[in-house]
This record gives C-alpha cells, structure tokens and sequence, in this order.
C-alpha cells in the first residue's frame, strides 16, 4: 500500500521542472510542497490539481483582448505574444456576442466598440492571421452563438492546414449563467443546451484538446453575487451540464476531463482562495461521488481566473494597478491554471496597450520576483485559510441542496427552474444593493470612493477611443463579403442549419461549418437556428 | 414637482445587458420615494419613447457601459425631440469625462459615473425633473 507522502513523492520525481533549484531570494532552498496529506495532485484536490504547483509550469498568461476591427485586434494579440504572453483570448463586441451583424439596426453605436466585431468567417481570417494555430492556445468568450464562432475557428485552421485535432483552447459557451448574469442569450435555456451538448459531443470527437465549457462564475460576482454565491451557482451549473451529457449518453470521463471553469478573484483575499480551493474540493468530489467519475482527471477542477473589474475605481484609477496585484496573488495562491489582470483603467474605457502591458507586468512580477510559485498551495494548513475553505464549501452545499429540491433530485431542472422563477437574479441582485449600501453607509470602506479621496481630482489617464469610422468600415467590409459570396450557396446552408435544429438526433456542428464555409454571416446562422428554437426574453424584475 | 412623486422610467439601450448598476439604481431611487418603471435590457428608442407617453414619466434614467453612449444617447434625445417630449434624461455608467461635456451639450441632464453614492443619483433625478 502506497502511502499518501510515496504517492506524491512519486509524482513528483515524474515532473520536468522549470528551473533547478528553488529557494528564497536570501538563497533558503525550499521544499516543493509542507503540511499534511493529501498532498497537491491527490484527490479532491483542494491543494491543487498538480503534484508540483507551479514548479513544471507557471499558469498561462491569458490576456483578453478585442477591438475595432479583427486587423486592430490581431495586432493586439501580436503584441501580446511579442511580450511573453502564452495563450490568446478573444473579446468580442456586443453584436457579435448577441448574434447580430455590424449592418444590423441593434449594432447601431456598438460595432467594435467592447471587443472585436465578426461577421464572417474573412474576419476570422484576419483576427489569426500569421498566428500559428498549432502553436498557440486560444480562448473564445462566447457564448450565444459559440457554436458558429467555433466554426469559424475551425475553418480558418483548416485553411491554414492546421487539423481540427491539433486545436488547443477554449470557448466559453456557458449559457446558464447567461440566463444568470451576463445576459448574453438568444434562445430560450433549453434549445441553447442542446446546441451547448452538441459542441461537447462535437469536440470530444474532433477537438481532444478542446475545452468545449468553461463554466464561468466571474460574471455572476461581477453582477453582484457573494464569493459563495458565485462558487455554488458555477458549480451547480456544472452539475447541470454534466447531467445533460449523461441524458445524451456521453461518457463522463471522456467529456469531464475536457470542463473548465473561469472564476473571479476579488479584493477579499483570504475569502478568494478559500473560494478556489474549495471549488475544486467540491467538484471532484461531486464527479466522483454522484456521477460516478472514475478517471482521475475527469474530476479535476481546472480553472481560469480573472481579476474582478467591478472593484475597480474610475476616482484615482492608477490605485487599481494595486488591487489588481492583489487579487491575481490570490488567483496564483488559489493555484489557478491560467490569469488574466485586468487594467487599471477599465472603470473608465477599454484598456489602453500601455496599461494592458502594466497588467501583464503585474503578472510577470508574482511569478518571477515574488516566489508565491516556488511552493503548491503555500497558504494550505492555515487555521484560518482551511476554516475558509470549509466555510465556502458549506454555504455552496446548502445552495446546491435547494436547487436539488428545487429540481426535484435533478441539479438540471434546479438550475431550469431557478432560472425560470427568478431565484438567480433575485438573489444576485439583493447582494449588489446590499453591497452598495454598505458602501453608501461607510460601513465598507472603498479607497478613493468613500475614503481618501485626495486625488480624485487629477486629470484621468490618456484613454482608448474606438472611433466611429470603425462602424462604418466594418460595414462597408461586410457588404462587400456578401456581395462577393455565392447567394444560392449560403440559402441552402442556411436551410441545412434549420433543418438541422429541427431534429435533436442531429449534431448542429457540421450544418454551422458548412455555412460557415460559404461566408455566410454570424446574424444569419444565427437566425437559421432562430427559426426553430426562438428567442428569450427576460421578465424585468428589481 | 416639489411635492408629488416623481415617476422615472428606467432603461438599458440596445444590447448591452450590464444591469446591475440600473437595478442598484432603481432601488435607490424606490427607497426614495420615486415610481421606478424598470423596462430591462435590450430596449429600442421605440420602446422607451412608448413606456414614457404611456406611463407619464417625468424622467428617464439609462445606463450604458459598452461605450456606445456618443452615438446611443444622441439616438434617444433625436427620437424624444420627434415626438414632442421634453423629458429629462440622466445617463449612469462608464462614461469617460471627456464626453461628459459632449452629452450636456446634446442635451443629457446629467451624468452619474462609477461609484456615484445614493444621494448625488437621487438629488441628480430630483434636479432634472425640477428644471
């Protein structure tokens, strides 16, 4: 019988690692994990997924990015990649997030102006243009129409004589907790869970290094829900989809070693590594447990982390640069797999090059100046970091008992019917105005906002301006394209995708590609599946 | 208006769905004492110009964080002037200052940033309406 310290050692003595030796700038080397069993790299994981924390491989340096047009956003990402980031990730504007062309009356004022605008598969085309799909790892925030921008990114590969197999990223397509937070759907929940199960089956067969989900509670607390909150809605999401693939005959292991999850690191620093070690705690748990995971890695909670934008602070926005190093610390001592820092001046505008670079600094700095990366899960034994832990885990499970009651032993129907009595955005919305009065009553105190408001008078930064000529050239862009495409082609694609919806036998996956192929446009595709499926319209409650 | 309630019809423009600053909002200005007619996210010039004639309101409140405030904003005063009403506007959300004076200029009555406490969102509605 292996004990738990043989194990770990043995995994350990497995690893490749990324620098010699370790030790404390004073030269005190230090040993790669202390405490107690079970270690990092053992089930359930809560001192994280891998036997040597970050000592194989720091986590990837994932910066969003997206504006104007798919040219200005590819030289962002160059950029990016230029500086030492390590993996791509896609913000698309508001149109496209909502299915909805740059032509279309609803984009009015709204074409590029929070992301990149795609209409076409030529944009697509241009946003990875001299990007070596083979080589690097991308991540697409979407999730209304994923389905399609998936395709698209299919194809451009494919293009390039890049396999589908050879593909290596994420596509958000999260569409619960749109219902949730974010708002950002189109169909009613059931149909977008259909087309969320496709891509899962979808990928599994064609993309292996795929991740179809990546279950995201950063919108949740950005809407305003707690840091429980937030952990148990995203987990009961998970649930959810999990439960839908079983219903679709999936093998759990095969598609549960492919879900990711995307959390929000706050400025409550304790309170967010408890959240994130706990988080994964609860999942393999959970996979193990009641759906009957058997594969280790099928039950691994792997997860992106975003520093959270909603603290950020318009008065005296250069002190964000501080809450932001703060809160990715908390991200890396959570051991997350990947990071985004948000710039300082997002309480203000879409980030500059310049301050989109100081956050990745800030990135560069944890994890080669601080040493936080030398040791896994170095806040773990923490009287008060383990009661943290527990704490989170608790008040998740209470959550995730009444959603279960709710659906009647199916976290599935629980998650439908939160969704569809209100309980989600009732319960988001209570802790936002909670939170603001407390800020309001000086109970909490916010630097710059309620406190120390010296300086808030200066003179804001130089901020990012997308200029109305990006509108009108996207346009032009997109009128050319149709003009240029075969009409009959992209119909009868077209008709391929309704009829395709029309018959939850069939995979949406291969009609979306085709129409994809012949340039028709992401509105169009979308309304193809629009026909069959209708839309969703939020009952306004406050 | 000093002294009846004052009726405000809240809105989210076009395809932004960022609502939690106008739901904070609408719960501010209810604990107020004003009549909050929340309309919800994904609302064309149309629908609001309705909700206001139909509801008789005596401010409109929208928030906008996906920068599209310059070409948004001017949409509804245009669409408010062609229909006769005079009806105040009050904009919350990310608005960076330098379009603070454009949007007065256009003819908004206020602008209410990130972090604005209760009071100046209240006394920001009560002004506009008392104008």
């Amino acid at each position: 019988m292996t004990t738990p310290q043989q194990g770990w050692e043995e995994a350990y003595q497995n690893l490749p690692l990324r620098q010699e030796d370790f030790e404390t700038m004073s030269g005190v080397p230090v040993d790669p994990v202390y405490g107690e069993a079970p270690f990092p790299g053992q089930f359930p994981y809560t001192r994280g997924l891998h036997a040597g924390g970050y000592r194989s491989r720091l986590w990837t340096m994932r910066m969003f990015a997206g504006f104007g047009t798919a040219q200005d956003t590819n030289q962002r990402f160059k950029e990016l990649l230029a500086h030492g980031g390590t993996g791509l990730s896609t913000a698309f504007d508001m149109p496209t997030l909502m299915g909805r062309d740059s032509d279309s009356s609803w984009a009015l004022g709204e074409v590029g102006r929070a992301g990149v605008a795609i209409d076409t598969l030529a944009d697509m085309e241009d946003l990875f243009a001299d990007i070596d799909l083979s080589e690097v790892s991308t991540s697409m925030t979407i999730n209304g129409p994923a389905a399609i921008l998936l395709a698209m990114y299919i194809v451009v590969a494919e293009k390039n004589g890049v396999a589908s197999n050879q593909l290596a990223g994420t596509i958000q397509n999260d569409i619960l907790k749109e219902y949730q937070a974010q708002k950002e759907y189109i169909y009613p929940p059931r149909p977008s869970m259909r087309i969320v199960t496709d891509m899962v089956n979808y990928t599994t067969q064609h993309l292996p290094r795929w991740h179809p989900i990546s279950i995201s509670g950063y919108h949740i607390r950005e809407a305003g829900s707690t840091a429980a909150q937030e952990l148990a809605f995203t987990l009961a999401n998970g649930f959810a989809y999990v439960e839908a693939a079983l219903a679709q005959g999936q093998d759990i292991n095969e598609f549960g070693r492919r879900l990711s999850f995307f959390f929000n690191s706050h400025i409550d620093f304790f309170e967010e590594v408890g959240k994130l070690r706990a988080a994964r705690r609860i999942w393999a748990r959970w996979m193990q447990d009641r759906y009957g995971a058997t594969d280790q890695r099928a039950m691994m909670c792997r997860f992106h982390t975003q520093t959270a934008g909603v603290s950020l602070t318009a008065n005296q926005p250069e002190i964000n640069i501080a809450r932001v190093a703060l809160q990715a610390l908390a991200g890396v001592l959570g051991g997350t797999q990947s990071l985004h820092t948000d710039s300082f001046d997002e309480a203000l505008a879409l980030p500059t090059e310049k301050a989109a670079r100081i956050a990745l600094r800030t990135q560069q700095i944890i994890a080669h100046e601080t040493g936080a990366a030398n040791v896994a899960d170095p806040l773990g034994g923490s009287p008060y970091v383990e009661w943290m832990t527990d704490e989170m885990e608790r008040q998740a499970e209470e959550i995730f008992t009444y959603l279960d009651d709710l659906g009647n032993g199916s976290m599935l129907e629980g998650v439908y019917a939160g969704i569809e009595n209100g309980y989600f955005v009732g319960q988001i919305a209570d802790s936002a105005y909670r939170f603001e009065r407390e800020v309001n009553a000086g109970r909490r105190t916010i630097v710059g906002v309620n406190a120390f408001t010296e300086g808030n008078q200066d003179d804001n930064p130089h901020l990012m301006r997308i200029e109305d000529e990006t509108e009108t050239a996207q346009r032009q862009r997109l009128t050319n394209i149709k003009t240029r495409r075969n009409a009959q082609q992209v119909n009868e694609a077209l008709q391929k995708v309704t009829d395709t919806a029309a018959d939850p036998a069939c995979n949406l996956m291969p009609s979306i590609l085709d129409a994809v192929r012949v340039y028709a446009t992401v509105e169009e595709i979308s309304q193809a599946m629009e026909k069959e499926f209708g839309t969703y319209v939020e009952q306004a409650i406050v | 208006m000093e002294n009846s309630t004052i009726r405000i019809v809240l809105a989210k423009l076009g395809l932004d769905g960022h609502d939690r600053g106008i739901k904070v909002v609408a719960r501010i200005l209810r604990d107020a004492g004003m009549e909050v007619i929340y309309l919800g996210i994904r609302q064309t010039t149309d629908d609001i110009i309705a909700a206001i004639e139909q509801e008789d309101a005596d401010a409109i409140g929208l928030s906008m964080h996906n920068a599209g405030h310059l070409t948004l904003a001017p949409a509804l005063l245009a669409a408010l002037e062609k229909a006769g009403l005079t009806t105040p506007v009050i904009i919350g959300g990310i608005i960076p200052d330098q379009d603070v004076a454009q949007l007065t200029t256009d003819g908004v009555a206020a602008v209410l940033g990130p972090g604005a406490p209760a009071e100046e969102v209240v006394a920001a509605v009560r002004q506009a309406v008392n104008q």
